[in-house]
């Protein structure tokens, strides 16, 4: 009887399998369908109704504009938050940034149910200021993937040199603006990620708050109910495509951080 | 004063989070219709209507059985391929971490979306099956699995493998018994990362499921479309009733850690 051997190295081959058919075919897949129309010929048609229909710009242009208002909003609450819980010494830190980031663990639908009843109380109708809302509902969804990395970037920085500076006569502000912000670009970086491509394509927010949707996310949406595979491909690919380049960028600056997401446990 | 800046604002941004949540909680409890309207008194009529109905409760039940076998799944696949992938080529290694990487920088929507056009247009594999809907979840939470694990052979003492082959161990031996063992930690945070992700999930779920199988998430996103005030009120009650398991399930996890310090 031969014993079955196998080296370690082998026992990734299920994983790749599982990759190249499930990850990087639907990819081939969706570029395929992006430039052919409905029988299958070789076709600009999609591209063409990309780039030349008023709707799909304008939701491409609406859709960058809330993603980056959103981001910068999530920015400005997260960092001041993180800054001082990262440099605050009071004991048990660690629960106090639990207390900010637990509401990630509710499904995040529910959350937005309990953010529509709130605001409805508030605003009377809230379908008055789409905008307005549009961006407090994603930060609220969003805040804790901003506020994630920030905390770590900020609570893992060599201490000693914020002390130097100020030793060498750096005043307080000297010492932020020119060592702590600085050294916490990889966490900006990496949490503006994590805020701005969701904040792109998740349309469920948008949908939930007050019916309506202009995001790049939604005309998917749109185009899956309408069994229309070929253009809703050309929106992912543009979609792809706009990914590929953040990403590029932001592996130039971010560190390895593998848990970004969700990586508190 | 600068120190009472410094916790107000984050009692600001505190109430922010919790306010809307916490009121929620309270009207759960209420025969209230919305939020600021009547209250008619403290009533456990939405827990009733949760539990009392079958749609609602198949749901639920759906959907956390989803979570832990895609989960289970991810993580058997993930942890072999982590494995292998780490004592590869460097070739075959930077391939599968690069490959592996594309479902976490995608958006959730194209990768549901794409799962969607090759499995159930191209190779017409019936969506009442499950199939698509489960590979789904596995492509959507494998590669954060493979992530929490990549630490942690990197800390590990290769020699300890070696030894066990030297002492007449077989691979698959070695492999159980020295291998797995020193990676716990990190499957069992991959395993908890990826039944939150696929918890939290609706752009999949959505693209991939049978037509009538709902999760919590696309459940709810219908719920709000319709008019239904009686489902809507029931689901304050299912947040609440996540939101204190949720609270318990952290408490309980910081004891534990602390307990861990205390005793190395």
């Amino acid at each position: 009887m031969t014993k079955l051997r196998f080296s370690r190295k082998q026992l990734c081959i299920p994983y790749a399998l599982f990759l190249i058919l499930f990850v990087i075919a639907p990819l081939f897949v969706i570029v395929y369908y992006a430039f052919t129309d409905g029988e299958g010929k070789f076709s600009f048609a999609n591209f063409a109704n990309f780039f030349t229909s008023t709707n799909t710009l304008g939701t491409l242009f609406y859709s960058f504009g809330l993603a980056i208002v959103t981001t910068l909003v999530c920015l400005a609450i997260a960092y001041p938050t993180a800054y001082i819980l990262a440099r605050s010494n009071i004991r048990k830190k660690y629960v106090l940034l639990m207390l900010f980031v637990l509401p990630m663990w509710i499904n995040f639908t529910l959350r937005i149910t309990a953010l529509k009843e709130i605001l409805s109380l508030i605003e009377g109708n809230i379908s008055r200021y789409p905008f307005f809302n549009s961006v407090v509902g994603m930060t609220y969804d969003f805040l804790p993937f901003m506020l994630l990395p920030l905390y770590t970037s900020l609570q893992k920085m060599d201490k000693s040199l914020l002390e130097a500076a100020s030793d060498l006569g750096a005043n307080r502000v000297t010492v932020f603006l020119r060592v702590t912000l600085p050294l916490s670009v990889p966490g900006i970086i990496s949490g503006m990620t994590m805020v701005l491509l969701p904040s792109m394509t998740n349309y469920v927010v948008l949908d939930m708050l007050y019916n309506s949707d202009y995001i790049m996310g939604s005309l998917i949406g749109s185009y899956f109910a309408a069994y229309d595979w070929h253009n809703g491909s050309m929106i992912s690919l543009v979609l792809l495509v706009i990914i590929f380049f953040v990403t590029l960028i932001t592996n130039r600056f971010s560190d390895k951080d593998a848990s970004a997401r969700g990586g508190v446990l | 004063m600068k120190k009472a800046l410094r916790y107000g604002w984050l009692i600001l941004v505190l109430l922010f989070i919790y306010v809307p949540i916490l009121v929620l909680a309270v009207y759960s409890f209420t025969e209230a219709t919305t939020v600021g309207g009547s209250t008619g008194g403290f009533s456990f009529k939405n827990y009733v209507n949760l539990f009392a109905d079958d749609e609602m409760r198949g749901m639920i039940f759906g959907t956390v059985a989803l979570a832990l076998i895609c989960a289970a799944i991810s993580t058997a696949l993930a942890t072999f391929g982590a494995i292998g992938a780490f004592y590869s080529k460097r070739v075959t290694k930077s391939l599968i971490n690069n490959f592996n990487q594309i479902p976490v920088v995608n958006a959730d929507i194209v990768t549901g979306f794409s799962i969607c056009i090759l499995l159930i247009v191209i190779m017409r594999v019936d969506k009442n099956s499950f199939i698509p809907l489960g590979l789904g979840h596995v492509v959507l939470t494998a590669p954060f699995v493979y992530l929490s694990i990549l630490p942690k052979l990197k800390q590990m003492d290769n020699s300890l493998y070696e030894a066990a082959l030297d002492l007449g161990a077989t691979p698959a031996q070695a492999l159980f018994k020295v291998v797995l063992p020193q990676l716990i930690p990190g499957i069992a945070s991959g395993f908890m990362l990826a039944v939150t992700l696929s918890l939290d999930d609706y752009f999949v779920t959505t693209y991939t499921k049978p037509s009538t199988f709902d999760t919590i998430s696309t459940y709810v996103v219908n719920a709000t479309r319709g008019s239904q005030t009686e489902t809507k009120t029931a689901l304050w009650a299912l947040s609440t009733l996540i939101f204190v398991l949720v609270i318990i399930f952290v408490a309980a996890m910081n004891i534990v850690s602390v307990r861990k310090r205390r005793s190395a």
